[in-house]
C-alpha cells in the first residue's frame, strides 16, 4: 500500500478511538450550526443566493483569461508590484527576495491558506526570520509547531486548558495564568501587539480580488489583517489565480455569504479592500506593496471542465464542518493544507492523483458537503470523478483480473452455474476464516458479516417454479 | 530589486488560456446589484427603519451606537470621556473629529492630530499610546451595522484600528441601506481614483478561536462607538 494511504489509515484509526476528542470536536460545532441557520433565514432567498454566487464565480473562472489581466492591470496602475509564480518554489523565492532587499528581520503575518500551501512561515522561520502569525488560532498552532486543524478555525481541536499550558510555557511570566478565553486572548494581544510596530514586513492572504476596481480583499474578525497591512513599510500579499471576482457587486453578495457559511456571522468584522501601496496625499500605509499570484497546480484543475467549479471555492470551510469523515478522523489526519471534502477534491489535482487518491475514497458520499457549500460546488460528485479518473489512469491489477474472470464466466452459462455452486460451497466452508489474519479481504470482513448464501441460485429456482406451474415435473 | 527572478506571467497566462480552450456550456447568468438586492437580507425603505436596523446590529455586535443632534454632540462626547476615562486621544484634520477631540477635553500636548490634508507622516508610537481615536467615515451600512471608511476619509490606515477605542462620527445623510449601495457609493465617490484602502468595520475586534467563545479586542479596537448626528 502506498505510504500516504497507509499513514492516513493509521492516523484515522487512531483518531476514531478517541471518543472524548471526537465528542469535543462535535460539541464545538453546535454554536456554529445554530448561528449559521439563523443567518441563512435572514437572507431573502439563501438557495437562490447560492446559485447567484455560483454564477458570479463561474463567470470569473471561465473567463479568467480576461478578468485576471484586468485585475492586474488596474492594481499595477496604482503602484502594486505583481509577481506571477508558477509554483510554490517560485513564490517563496520572490518573497525571500523582497525580504532580503529590505534587510528585514521581523515579519508579521495575517492568515493565508495559500501561504500554508507553500509552507511559507515554516520556510522563513527555518531561514532565520522571525515570523509572527497574528491570527489567534494560527498563532496558537504556530506555538505548538502544528498545522491548522481546520482552514477557518485552526485551533478548534484544542481545549482552553491546553492553550493555557501552552501560553504559560511559551509566552513568559504573567501569561497563561487562567483558563478564561478572554484572559488567554489578552495574553496573545500583548505578545503580538508590539510586533506590529516592530515588523519590517507584513504578509497577508487574499479572500477576493475584484477585477472591476483592481482591489484585493482581506476578511478578518480580529483586525489583524488591518494592522498587518497598515503599519509595516512593506506589504506582501499572496493569492491563487482563482480568487478573482468580476465586480464590486459580486463582492456585496459574496461577503455576507462567506461569513454566513464560514462562521455563522452576517459579515466578517473587518473587510478590507486594498488597491495598492500608500498613495500620494495619504498619511500612512506601506511604501511598497507586492502581490504574488500563484498557479501551483490550479491551471491543471482549470483545464478539467468537469471539475472546474472546484475553483469557485471561497475557502469558507463549511464543507469541512459538515463532513462526517472530518468529524471522525479530525483535520490533521488528512496531512494536507485543505482538509475535508474540498481538500479531497482539489488535493489530487494540486499534488498528484495517484498519491492522494485515497482521499476521495475516504468518503461516505452523503452529499452534506454539496448541500452546505455557499457557491454550490458539486463536491460529492467530484469525489466520484476523482475515483473514476484514478482507476482509469492506473487500474488495480487484481480488479482487472477479477473482471476478466467474471467476463469469461458471464459469457458461458454452464460455467457460470458451476462457479455459483462452487462459490456457495466455498463461502460455507470458509466462513470461520472470514476476518481472520489469513483472509485477504479482512479489511472489509473483519467488521462486517456476510449474508448467508442462498440454498439455490435464482436460475435454479426459476427452472423449478416454471416446471411446477406448467404441470411438468 | 529581484532582477534575477523573472516573472512567470507569460507562462501562467498561457496555461490559463490553454486550460480554457473548452468553456463550460449552459452556465447560469451573471447577476448584478439589482438581482443581488432581491436575495440579500431585506432593509427598510426610510431612514428610521435603517437607523433601527443599524441599532439592532450594534446591540448584537456590542458596538456603542449613539444618535444625537448637532447641539447635543458636545455633551454626548463629554459624557463618553467620563465613562471611559480617556487621557490621550488622536484624530485627523477634519471638522467633526477635531470638534470631538476638543469636546472630550483631549486637545492637550499628548494629543495626536494627523494632518491628512497634505498626507504628512506622523509618529506611530504616539498613535499606539492613544486610548481613543476619532474619525470620519464614508457611510454607515444599515444591512450589516458596518462603518465604511477609507484611508482618505478617516485619517489614513492606522488611526481607525490601532488605538483600543475607535469613535466614528457620521451624519444621517451617510446612512446607506445595504452592501450594494455601499459599493455604488465607492464607485461614484472615487471612480478611478481609489484610496489605497477601503474598509468595512463591523463591531469591535473579535475572535472565537478559543473554544468558539467570542472575545472582544483580539488585536484592534476593543470598543467601537458610532455617533450618528441627526439633521
Amino acid at each position: 500500500m502506498p505510504a500516504r494511504s497507509s499513514s492516513f489509515k493509521a492516523a484515522a484509526a487512531a483518531y476514531t478511538q478517541k471518543r472524548d476528542t471526537r465528542a469535543f470536536l462535535r460539541g464545538s460545532m453546535t454554536g456554529y450550526l445554530a448561528a449559521r441557520a439563523q443567518r441563512e433565514t435572514e437572507f431573502q432567498d439563501w438557495q437562490a443566493a447560492r446559485e447567484a454566487a455560483s454564477a458570479a464565480k463561474a463567470e470569473a473562472v471561465d473567463n479568467l483569461d480576461r478578468y485576471l489581466p484586468e485585475f492586474v492591470e488596474k492594481i499595477e496602475a496604482r503602484g502594486a508590484k505583481v509577481f506571477f509564480a508558477r509554483n510554490g518554489d517560485r513564490a517563496r523565492d520572490y518573497i525571500r527576495g523582497v525580504i532580503q532587499a529590505h534587510d528585514a528581520k521581523c515579519i508579521v503575518k495575517s492568515k493565508s491558506m495559500t501561504g500554508e500551501e507553500i509552507h511559507l512561515t515554516e520556510t522563513l522561520e527555518h531561514e532565520g526570520y522571525e515570523v509572527v502569525e497574528s491570527d489567534l488560532g494560527e498563532y496558537i498552532v504556530q506555538l505548538r509547531g502544528e498545522h491548522p486543524f481546520h482552514i477557518v478555525a485552526p485551533a478548534m481541536h484544542l481545549r482552553r486548558e491546553e492553550i493555557r499550558e501552552l501560553f504559560a510555557d511559551k509566552l513568559g511570566p504573567g501569561a497563561g495564568t487562567s483558563d478564561d478565553p478572554t484572559a488567554l486572548t489578552m495574553d496573545a494581544r500583548r505578545a503580538i501587539r508590539q510586533k506590529y510596530l516592530e515588523a519590517d514586513i507584513g504578509i497577508s492572504g487574499v479572500n477576493f480580488a475584484v477585477a472591476e476596481t483592481g482591489q484585493m480583499v482581506i476578511c478578518t474578525n480580529e483586525g489583524n489583517g488591518r494592522l498587518s497591512t497598515s503599519l509595516p513599510k512593506v506589504h506582501i500579499a499572496i493569492m491563487g489565480i482563482e480568487k478573482v471576482l468580476p465586480t464590486l457587486d459580486d463582492l456585496a453578495l459574496l461577503l455576507p455569504m462567506l461569513a454566513t457559511a464560514g462562521t455563522g456571522q452576517h459579515i466578517t468584522g473587518y473587510t478590507t479592500m486594498i488597491g495598492g501601496p500608500r498613495q500620494p496625499g495619504e498619511t500612512d500605509g506601506p511604501e511598497e506593496f507586492h502581490l504574488v499570484i500563484m498557479d501551483n497546480g490550479r491551471s491543471t484543475l482549470l483545464a478539467d471542465a468537469e471539475q472546474r467549479d472546484a475553483l469557485h471555492c471561497i475557502r469558507c470551510g463549511a464543507c469541512i464542518y459538515m463532513c462526517p469523515i472530518f468529524k471522525n478522523v479530525g483535520g490533521h489526519t488528512y496531512d494536507t493544507t485543505y482538509m475535508g471534502p474540498i481538500g479531497s477534491v482539489i488535493t489530487p489535482h494540486l499534488r498528484g492523483l495517484q498519491e492522494w487518491k485515497h482521499l476521495p475514497s475516504s468518503s461516505s458520499l452523503c452529499g452534506a458537503c454539496t448541500e452546505t457549500c455557499p457557491v454550490h460546488i458539486d463536491l460529492h460528485h467530484h469525489l466520484l470523478h476523482n475515483r473514476r479518473n484514478a482507476a482509469a489512469a492506473q487500474p488495480a491489477w487484481w480488479e482487472r483480473l477479477a473482471f476478466r474472470g467474471y467476463r469469461t464466466l458471464a459469457a458461458r452459462p454452464g460455467l457460470f452455474a458451476m462457479a455459483g455452486k462452487a462459490g456457495r460451497l466455498f463461502q460455507k466452508l470458509a466462513s470461520p476464516l472470514l476476518g481472520s489474519s489469513i483472509d485477504p479481504a479482512k479489511a472489509w470482513t473483519r467488521c462486517r458479516t456476510l449474508p448467508n448464501p442462498p440454498e439455490r441460485s435464482f436460475r435454479e429456482w426459476w427452472a423449478e417454479r416454471n416446471g411446477t406451474a406448467n404441470g411438468r415435473k | 530589486m529581484n532582477a534575477q527572478i523573472s516573472d512567470d506571467r507569460d507562462l501562467v497566462m498561457h496555461r490559463i488560456r490553454e486550460a480554457l480552450q473548452i468553456r463550460r456550456q449552459g452556465l447560469p447568468a451573471h447577476g448584478d446589484a439589482e438581482r443581488y438586492r432581491e436575495l440579500l437580507p431585506l432593509v427598510g425603505d426610510d431612514l428610521d427603519a435603517r437607523i433601527e436596523r443599524f441599532r439592532e446590529w450594534s446591540e448584537r455586535l456590542q458596538t456603542e451606537f449613539i444618535v444625537c443632534s448637532r447641539d447635543e454632540l458636545d455633551a454626548k462626547l463629554a459624557a463618553l470621556r467620563e465613562t471611559h476615562g480617556w487621557q490621550r486621544g488622536a484624530c485627523h484634520l477634519a471638522e467633526l473629529p477635531r470638534q470631538a477631540l476638543a469636546a472630550t477635553g483631549l486637545e492637550n500636548e499628548k494629543a495626536l492630530i494627523i494632518d491628512d490634508s497634505a498626507g504628512a507622516d506622523y509618529d506611530k508610537a504616539t498613535l499606539e499610546a492613544s486610548e481613543v481615536s476619532f474619525s470620519n467615515c464614508d457611510a454607515l451600512v444599515a444591512q450589516t451595522g458596518s462603518v465604511l471608511l477609507t484611508s482618505r476619509s478617516a485619517g489614513g490606515r492606522a488611526l481607525s484600528v490601532l488605538p483600543p477605542h475607535h469613535v466614528v462620527l457620521a451624519t444621517t445623510d451617510q446612512m446607506v441601506p445595504d452592501l450594494p449601495a455601499a459599493m455604488a457609493l465607492v464607485r461614484e465617490r472615487y471612480g478611478d481614483d481609489l484610496p489605497s484602502l477601503i474598509t468595512l468595520h463591523t463591531g469591535p475586534s473579535r475572535t472565537g478561536d478559543i473554544e468558539r467563545t467570542i472575545v472582544l479586542g483580539a488585536h484592534g479596537p476593543k470598543k467601537l462607538t458610532v455617533i450618528l448626528i441627526r439633521g
